[in-house]
């Protein structure tokens, strides 16, 4: 009957026959038996009630007897937990074999039963077999550490497993070592917190050894754990990249990738004008290139990952358009990502070649893909300005095909060109309108009669062509309907008197015949316009349109920087971030490029309290804040010219002494920055400063002019952080504030929208200072419509820290029953000055002696109407303790401490002349030498930070 | 990783299914065949999510090889891992169809359980695995081999095991290139490229250590500035500038990197070396002039000329050219000066076969193709014309200038081992628009 004498296996009856073999004295008969069993195992039929006798066979010196006793056992061992039992002494004694392939195959089919009584058992010979006198043993037993955390991870943690595979990283076989990275990294991932993959120079140094020895496998283990590294600086994050680069060459193209990925990484934290940074990037190319030429699945996978490499550094594939041209026998899958690419890539340069190749696909035989060609001719005449006319020309011939749908793609692109470039390219809207009756997807007709009502105008017989649209009114799609009512209504008040009728007939087939509220609601107020002030009506339908920006699709740059972090995966398959597709803790955490200072990218962050001296302030000397940090160093350690500033590490409690550079200091500027006045003396102004982050010192002395409030800690205004527009009409306005020794987030939640809001969270992202919420967020009633709630929310300074541009910015996520809604907001880096923040004097002393004064830069604070001692009552209400005054020839001097959450002191001193209600003050920061040069090389480690960082703040007239 | 591996026959039967992972159920089996095998339309993309499970697939012949995961991984070391594992099974068994898998299922049980541990992909060096994965079991082996075999397979050198003995020690090089075209009918070279391997085969004895040496541009400059060898210049031998290159795994690539030299223990037998990728002064053999003519709405004319530019003295075969007719054609007359031409109606296209052509010569074929007048609106696409070939040269220019052989544990040196080069140039994917 059939040929395959094991898969032949149909009836239940012959479970008896089975039982009976299995049971049978010959080996030989023996074997056959649990192979047809495994047979059956695989087509899915249910040989559980075996159990028993296909145990029984395990005894036994076969060894490929033993591996498919073992392969069943791995597959029904659960069903029958105390059948498994039975097995664990052949398990125990198989651990003991001198053979070291056997010692092995036991541990790992231990680790592959998930059965809790067997795991018990499992501990011992897995201790054993971690410290094996053979390699292969040992590997085996790495992996198996992995499978018993997925089963019970509390037992691996109580039986210090995870110390004995740290230890197996530093092992001298390199599959070794690459098994327990690859196990290390998996169990890393589940404890999102924990310094599992304890990553320093030193196994860094081992991995990079490791990498080149072990077998592919092992160098895409190694490297994917490389990508989570964070180098100290930029020397070692190139000294990295050197070592990784000769994986390019290799031939699996997943250890190509995953250097890629490491790479592209590491290359953020170089300097962009060092030599080796445009060598690195001359060398990325060809690989990729080459990931062209491998099988079309990894074609394929190689393309979704060129497209964010493209996204994120463009200049790197930027000459190499042909590769990306589309082959004939492509498949459809590869065919629509290098589309994709050829889009990204056009420029002037190559434009004319790519046009050349669209047009040439666009008369290809898939549809969807020739879709997509003639909207990408469209993209391209948005993107390339100079190519426009070419691509509507080419447009127009694909007209002429008249192949319905490149047709109708065709006029959707062409209404998007018009937006792009209006009052250019109306002379083809002759060629449009021959088109109108084959025209029959929504998309097509929308555009269509977009087109016709934006140029009623220029053609002649617009009213006849909307009234041909409007006779199936009823029957259009709402996308079509929405369309032709905004048409008519165009018409009409660009031909007013001939175009009533038509106008009537459209709203009332709008609001009286159409179910759809969108469009009654729209039908009503064009109605309600017309009908009142005509004006106004032209004013609003005909108003200026907001040009459409060159890029479509491009991905979100948070979203894209963490993709480049997950280069190779499915997350850079699927462009989502795990988080999207995985279930469970893992792959939730969010991973981030290194920051490079000054880089400059992400300088955007609205001033939520600006100040009102920063419009007056000259322009000059308000830089982006990106490129604070890198004047602020500039200042230090060079002179402006140079522009090599040390990049910030991204993670942990590293970077404490750089924020204090980055934000530190741009605050305690600003904190004393108050506004208006007079120049500063320009040699003593080297650096240039941004205005406060939001409200320092200017708010604080602001509160000075109202007596009798209570002397506490400045808090800013309220302002708008999430608009209603953005969050489905949830509005969240607050501020933050300290009191009593506690950080506040104080908020309102407005519902602006239609229904009652409940079940409101709250999470921050990482953040320089670790500030996170301290309690669940305090809204116990719902709120309804048009309600508005008050939440205070203590925030602790415990979480996790990353660094944050600008430093004092906090990501948050709130959720309620309707979606989850991002938005960002600063606080004033006063909130983070504690209450122990006064200094002993004579510590103030030494270490302000201790400052060298080579390294000086000054800032203006201007217009205060406080005197000295105001200031000082003032300034102590926020923690900003004075320790000591001087007054020398009339002007006070007042000494200053103050103290971060995070245990980083800063000092000041600050001059004032008394008597001059509109006296200038300007400061010199000082940073100590060495500590720039520290943080410069980034050589510092968390301790070294927790000591003192003294910053001196000198202010003079 | 990889949460489990399943081999399905062309009806969507499991032929072969593991699982490793806890998360993947056995209705993953069934949500692969339902959404992909028996999917209405043609696949969209190799990487298929069903309800948050993906599944990453490839085909050979008939049969699919699906791995699952629920997971975040790396999707190119997966494929990867499919394409290995489609070698690995190949090299034990031969070709991959329903009989050959059904007829080793428990062989191939027994390599998912080696290569694949807990869904990390391990040593799978065919080379290695067949020391002590065998259809007969391991039987009677000392301790010496045991932990032979386990330093081997976990070992630096996994992919050669020690003690191998030749009497004669012998290896073959072959370069084999695929040129690739796409001109436009005006003859415009809008993309050309070579993707060139080095296949070796070798039977040597012992651990030898092999230096391999090509005219790589970046090595000869620098020679020749050097000094110390000007070889090329005497020679005359042109250099060629290599785009990128990628080697096996044996090679040393840090050696690579700093001193660009090709230094490996080669695996016993047959194995591929190095691909390359060639963009520059490409010799292309063949140069094919389209030209085509409609006349009136149910006729074509078409004329097509190749010509050959290489040596005079060296013989191109099997030479194929596959002219594209549209889909309405009913009749074909073709004329031929060369080989023989016949309409192939089943494949759209006139195949044009000529056995062997020399070097600088020319050849034509004129054909009339007559269609039935359809009301079709949409234009034929005119696919490419696509041209097969094989040359006796490499058309990147790539020179083989030495294989040294070093084995000092063992008496024979580089001069007693007998090596043979061959070069074969192959159309790739050889196209003009017409």
């Amino acid at each position: 009957m059939c040929d395959f004498p094991f898969f032949s296996l149909v009836c239940t009856g012959e479970i008896f026959e089975l039982k009976a073999e299995l049971n049978s004295d010959k080996k030989e008969k023996k074997k056959e038996a649990v192979k047809k069993v495994i047979a059956s195992m695989t087509v899915g039929k249910d040989v559980s009630a075996l159990f028993p006798d296909v145990v029984n066979c395990m005894q036994t010196d076969n060894l490929e007897l033993k591996k498919l006793v073992y392969l069943y056992l791995m597959n029904y061992a659960k069903s029958q937990p105390d059948m498994a039992i039975m097995a664990v002494n052949t398990f125990v004694k198989d651990c003991e074999d001198p053979n070291p392939l056997i010692r092995a195959l036991a541990v790992r089919t231990m680790g592959c039963i998930r059965v809790d009584k067997i795991t018990e058992y499992l501990c011992e010979p897995l201790r054993k077999c971690l410290k094996d006198e053979d390699p292969y043993v040992r590997k085996t037993a790495a992996v198996c550490v992995a499978k018993l955390h997925d089963i019970n991870a509390q037992l691996v943690e109580d039986q210090g497993f995870l110390d004995t595979l740290k230890d197996l990283i530093s092992d001298s076989n390199p599959m070794v070592v690459a098994n327990a990275v690859a196990a290390l990294s998996e169990i890393a991932e589940s404890h999102p917190n924990s310094n599992l993959l304890d990553l320093n120079p030193q196994t860094i140094n081992k991995l990079l050894t490791a990498l080149n020895e072990c077998t592919e496998w092992g160098q895409i283990f190694i490297l994917d754990c490389l990508a989570n590294y964070t180098p100290r600086d930029d020397r070692e994050s190139q000294s990295i990249c050197e070592r990784v680069t000769p994986r390019l060459s290799h031939a699996n193209s997943a250890v190509v990738l995953s250097a890629v990925k490491v790479l592209m990484k590491f290359m953020e934290m170089l300097p962009k004008d060092l030599d080796y940074y445009g060598t690195l990037l001359k060398k990325l190319a060809p690989p990729l290139v080459t990931l062209l030429s491998a099988e079309p699945e990894l074609q394929y996978v190689a393309l979704r990952n060129i497209n964010l490499i493209v996204q994120r550094r463009p200049e790197i594939l930027k000459h190499e358009m042909k590769v990306f041209f589309v082959k004939y026998n492509d498949p459809i899958y590869v065919k629509l990502e290098k589309l994709d690419i050829m889009i990204r890539l056009a420029s002037q340069a190559n434009i004319a070649q790519v046009l050349a190749e669209l047009k040439e696909y666009a008369t290809e035989v898939d549809v969807d893909f020739v879709r997509k060609a003639v909207r990408a001719i469209g993209r391209c005449a948005i993107k390339v300005e100079q190519s426009a006319e070419r691509c509507v020309s080419t447009l127009l011939d694909l007209i002429q095909t008249k192949v319905n749908y490149v047709v109708q793609e065709a006029i959707v692109v062409i209404k998007d060109i018009f937006r792009k470039y209006p009052n250019k390219y109306e002379s083809v809207i002759a060629t449009l309108c021959e088109n109108l009756d084959s025209l029959d997807e929504p998309e097509a007709r929308a555009a269509m009669i977009w087109i016709v009502g934006e140029y009623a105008e220029r053609i002649d017989n617009a009213d006849e062509l909307l009234e041909s649209f409007l006779e199936g009114f009823h029957d259009e799609s709402t996308q079509v309907q929405l369309q032709l009512l905004t048409a008519i209504v165009k018409l009409f008040l660009k031909k007013p008197t001939e175009t009533q009728e038509l106008v009537q007939q459209v709203l009332s087939l709008a609001t009286q015949d159409s179910d759809n509220p969108d469009l009654r609601d729209r039908g009503y107020i064009y109605w309600r316009l017309l009908s009142t002030d005509p004006v106004a009506a032209k004013e609003v339908v005909l108003a200026e349109k907001p040009l459409i920006s060159e890029e479509t699709d491009l991905i979100e740059p948070t979203l894209l920087e963490e993709l480049i972090c997950h280069i190779g995966t499915l997350a850079s398959v699927y462009h989502k971030p795990p988080s999207a597709f995985v279930e469970g803790s893992r792959g939730v955490q969010h991973k981030r490029l290194p920051g490079s200072a000054g880089s400059g990218e992400s300088a955007d962050s609205p001033d939520t309290g600006s100040a009102a001296g920063v419009s007056e302030a000259p322009p000059a000397v308000i830089p982006s804040q990106g490129d604070l940090l890198g004047d602020l160093l500039n200042l230090d350690l060079t002179p402006p010219t140079t522009s090599g500033p040390p990049p910030a590490p991204s993670s942990g409690m590293q970077m404490g002494a750089m924020d204090l550079l980055g934000g530190g200091l741009d605050s305690l500027v600003g904190l004393l920055h108050m506004g208006a006045g007079f120049g500063a003396p320009p040699t003593a102004m080297p650096a240039s400063f941004p205005p406060p982050v939001s409200g320092g010192l200017d708010d604080l002395f602001d509160l000075g002019g109202s007596v009798g409030m209570p002397m506490g800690a400045y808090s800013p205004p309220k302002s708008i952080w999430l608009p209603a527009m953005k969050a489905k009409g949830l509005e969240i306005s607050g501020t933050f504030a300290r009191r009593a020794g506690v950080i506040q987030m104080e908020m309102t939640l407005t519902n602006k929208a239609m229904s009652i809001m409940t079940d409101f969270a709250i999470q921050f992202n990482r953040n320089s200072f670790g500030l996170a919420p301290a309690g669940p967020l305090q809204v116990l009633t719902p709120v309804g419509p048009n309600q508005s709630i008050e939440v205070a929310l203590p925030l602790s300074t415990v979480g996790p820290v990353m660094k944050m541009e600008p430093l004092t910015n906090l990501q948050v996520a709130v959720k309620n029953n309707i979606d989850v809604f991002y938005f960002s907001s600063q606080y004033p880096i006063s909130m983070l000055f504690v209450e122990d923040g006064k200094m002993e004097r004579q510590v103030f002393l030494a270490t302000w002696k201790d400052i060298p004064n080579d390294n000086e830069a000054q800032f203006q604070i201007k217009d205060c109407h406080l005197n000295s001692d105001a200031a000082s009552s003032k300034l102590q209400g926020s923690n900003v303790f004075t320790i000591a005054k001087r007054t020398v020839e009339g002007q006070d001097m007042l000494y200053q401490s103050m103290k971060l959450t995070n245990g980083i002191w800063v000092l000041a001193e600050l001059r004032v002349q008394a008597g001059n209600p509109n006296y200038t003050v300007s400061t010199v920061v000082v940073g100590l030498c060495e500590f720039m040069s520290l943080v410069s090389s980034l050589r510092l480690s968390s301790d070294l930070i927790n000591n003192f960082y003294p910053v001196k703040t000198v202010v003079f007239n | 990783m990889i949460g489990g591996l399943f081999i399905y026959n062309h009806k969507g039967e499991v032929l072969i299914s593991r699982v490793y992972r806890d998360d993947i159920g056995r209705n993953a089996v069934d949500a692969f065949r339902v959404n992909v095998i028996h999917a209405r339309q043609q696949v969209r993309s190799p990487v298929t999510n069903i309800a948050r499970t993906s599944f990453f697939h490839v085909k050979r012949s008939n049969i699919w090889l699906a791995a699952v995961t629920k997971q975040n991984v790396n999707a190119a070391m997966v494929f990867e891992f499919l394409y290995k594992m489609c070698d690995v099974m190949t090299a034990y068994f031969g070709k991959i169809s329903e009989e050959n898998i059904k007829n080793n299922f428990v062989l191939i049980y027994e390599l998912l359980d080696e290569i694949l541990d807990f869904g990390y992909p391990q040593n799978s060096e065919t080379g290695a695995l067949k020391t002590f994965i065998t259809q007969q079991g391991i039987k009677g082996q000392t301790k010496e081999e045991q932990s032979q075999i386990t330093s081997q397979v976990t070992g630096q050198i996994g992919w050669r095991r020690e003690g191998i003995k030749y009497r004669r020690n012998e290896l073959f090089l072959d370069v084999l290139e695929s040129v690739n075209l796409l001109m436009s009918p005006q003859g415009q070279v809008l993309s050309a490229h070579v993707s060139g391997r080095v296949v070796m085969k070798s039977y040597l004895s012992g651990m030898p250590e092999c230096k391999f040496g090509m005219n790589d541009k970046i090595v000869i400059d620098k020679q020749g500035k050097g000094g110390a060898s000007d070889e090329a210049g005497k020679s005359g031998k042109q250099s060629i500038a290599i785009d990128d290159c990628t080697f096996h795994q044996c090679v040393r690539l840090s050696k690579f990197d700093s001193e660009r030299s090709i230094s490996f223990i080669p695996p016993d037998g047959e194995y591929e070396l190095m691909r390359y990728r060639t963009t520059k002064d490409i010799i292309l053999p063949f140069r094919v002039i389209p030209l085509v003519r409609e006349v009136g709405r149910t006729k074509l004319e078409v004329k097509v000329v190749i010509k050959s530019n290489f040596k005079p003295s060296l013989l191109a075969q099997k030479i194929e050219v596959r002219i594209p007719t549209p889909l309405n054609t009913s009749g074909v007359q073709v004329i031929c000066m060369k080989g023989k031409a016949k309409y192939k109606a089943s494949e759209n296209a006139i195949v044009w076969k000529i056995k062997r052509m020399a070097g600088m010569k020319e050849s034509q074929i004129s054909a009339e193709i007559e269609l039935l007048p359809t009301n079709d609106k949409k234009k034929w696409a005119r696919p490419p014309i696509s041209m097969n070939f094989e040359v006796p040269f490499a058309p990147s220019g790539l020179k083989v200038r030495y294989l040294k052989v070093f084995e000092s544990k063992l008496n024979y040196s580089d001069h007693d081992v007998i090596k043979w080069v061959r070069y074969i140039g192959r159309s790739g994917i050889y196209e003009t628009r017409c």
